[in-house]
């Protein structure tokens, strides 16, 4: 909803184009594009053409679910090579404060204005479960981090983010962002926690995709009645259901996710569950732009990005503003 | 208490047939609580060594040794030192701390772990350990109703849980960890606190954990 932000004075933070759609109160799209678990550039290629001038940003995925994959600044660069504007994603998993704040400035130096910060999947999902995770931070002090960085222009220790006394200071202007799970427990806290990222200093969120469209209003409601959504922009999370297979593997196994039985039911009497997951994407596009204080959508294709531009026609949203 | 559990007994006899005389040596504090090296476990793994020496024909002689602490100079008395003269090895049922003081100790020795340490934890019921304390340095449970968010949230964060906490479990290992941060919600709501989780926590010194290198604590008061 265009009224989620009061357009009033609102300078921009960084030179991000998504920062831009969402202050002229554009219903903001996003993507999603996992890096290969190769050194193969035309994945990323192929990938990208499905996604450009269907969403206003792409997600990168940083090491998703804790499987080695190419590194996300690195995909990004790709990624805008071929005509996107990446959402570089940052865990706190695999590397430390200096790695964080050295990744950034490099990032930011290649061209990249926006990053999403995230706790990371624990490494016993992944492909290296015996590896040492780092968790030098979490996502709530990474967001204060980049703030810091980008407002107080500092780095983490308190010194100015330049090369010397003498030379000037350059600090990455990064639109900030910042993952939510509205359905995790204990659920009381999911908002308290989406407040403590947005006085840290979040200026998006994206949600965890949505499937039980009533447990999210209800978070949507105690967001606005602490008036969340005029501090940060909510994008929702949407991942189309492929099938009936995948929708119980989301339900049993991603923790804190849910999948109401109606659309198990809908998709179990399909006869082209992946059409039926197409339109019930659809169909949740549409419920949540009529939620007050939702300012976008994230579409998370897994492995599907082929499919996104043809939802975000159908839903209505093309073409994207420039 | 620090933690531990025997190693496979097929590890340790693999240490152990390459020597004749063994002095097999328990540890009587935290490994005797945990039931891993006291003198009971010192009595029954020296027996299995006798029964596979025997069955498999090597000539293996235990002699059995359990002294108070073997973190403490002061235990590793004479009959000690004669003892471990004596042997051509020593395994130790200490903790990673005993053994290693015990080699420390008898520079001459060869000496070998028995047990694999965990943790600082406490007996959650009989015959089960949990873990309580990671040791960083700085104890901050006071801020979270008594409950370490480092040693118990399997990603130590200190802002709250993740998305992987699902009806008070870790996703990490649902059957078996508890979410602490669940556990830390209940636990301020009971005390009626809950405002305090609100408050934003900085980033953390790990220089005062093990990152700061091996650490040392020195009490000049005490010293002779």
């Amino acid at each position: 909803m265009s009224e989620a932000i009061a357009v009033t004075e609102l300078t921009p933070k960084s030179d991000s184009r998504l920062e831009r759609i969402l202050n002229a109160g554009h219903f903001a799209v996003t993507g999603e594009l996992g890096p290969p678990k190769s050194a193969d550039v035309e994945i990323i290629k192929t990938k990208a053409g499905y996604l450009k001038g269907a969403v206003d940003a792409v997600n990168i995925t940083d090491n998703q679910t804790a499987i080695v994959r190419m590194s996300s600044i690195a995909a990004g660069l790709l990624a805008m090579k071929e005509g996107l504007e990446p959402v570089i994603q940052i865990t706190c998993r695999d590397r430390n404060r200096l790695a964080i704040q050295a990744d950034v400035l490099g990032a930011y130096a290649l061209g990249v204005r926006n990053i999403l910060c995230l706790t990371g999947d624990h490494q016993c999902f992944g492909n290296h479960p015996t590896s040492k995770n780092v968790f030098d931070m979490d996502s709530i002090q990474l967001v204060a981090m980049l703030k810091q960085m980008r407002d107080d222009k500092t780095f983490a220790c308190g010194d100015a983010i330049r090369n010397t006394k003498k030379q000037p200071v350059v600090e990455p202007r990064i639109f900030i962002g910042a993952a939510a799970n509205p359905f995790g427990d204990p659920f009381a806290f999911r908002v308290m926690r989406l407040a403590k990222k947005a006085k840290a200093g979040a200026d998006f969120i994206q949600t965890q995709c949505i499937y039980d469209m009533d447990r999210f209003k209800q978070w949507m409601e105690q967001v606005r009645n602490k008036g969340l959504h005029e501090r940060v922009y909510i994008l929702a999370g949407i991942t189309p259901l492929k099938s009936v297979r995948m929708a119980e593997y989301m339900r049993d196994n991603v923790a804190g996710l849910t999948v109401p039985d109606p659309l198990i039911e809908r998709l179990k009497n399909a006869e082209d569950p992946k059409e039926e997951g197409q339109k019930i994407a659809i169909e949740q596009i549409h419920e949540i732009k009529e939620v007050p204080g939702v300012s976008g959508v994230h579409i998370m294709a897994i492995e599907a990005e082929k499919t996104v531009a043809g939802l975000v026609e159908k839903a209505g949203l093309l073409p994207r503003p420039e | 208490m620090i933690v531990a559990e025997r190693k496979p007994f097929e590890e340790i006899y693999a240490h152990a047939q390459k020597h004749k005389k063994i002095l097999l040596m328990g540890c009587g504090t935290c490994v005797t609580v945990c039931m891993a090296g006291g003198e009971k476990e010192v009595g029954i793994l020296a027996s299995q060594i006798r029964l596979a020496a025997r069955e498999r024909g090597d000539d293996i002689t235990i002699e059995e040794h359990t002294i108070t602490r073997q973190c403490d100079d002061e235990f590793f008395d004479e009959a000690t030192a004669r003892k471990v003269a004596e042997a051509d090895a020593v395994i130790s049922m200490g903790c990673g701390v005993g053994v290693q003081f015990c080699a420390e100790r008898f520079p001459d020795a060869v000496v070998y772990p028995a047990l694999n340490t965990k943790f600082y934890g406490a007996t959650i019921e009989a015959g089960v350990w949990s873990e309580r304390c990671a040791g960083c340095g700085e104890c901050i449970v006071d801020q979270f109703g008594g409950i370490c968010p480092i040693a118990r949230c399997s990603k130590s964060l200190l802002n709250g849980p993740c998305g992987g906490s699902s009806d008070g479990k870790c996703e990490v290992d649902p059957d078996n960890i508890e979410c602490a941060w669940q556990l830390i919600y209940d636990r301020m709501e009971k005390l009626g606190r809950l405002e305090e989780l609100e408050d934003s926590k900085p980033l953390k010194d790990w220089a005062k954990h093990r990152d700061g290198g091996p650490r040392k604590v020195t009490r000049e008061d005490v010293q002779l």
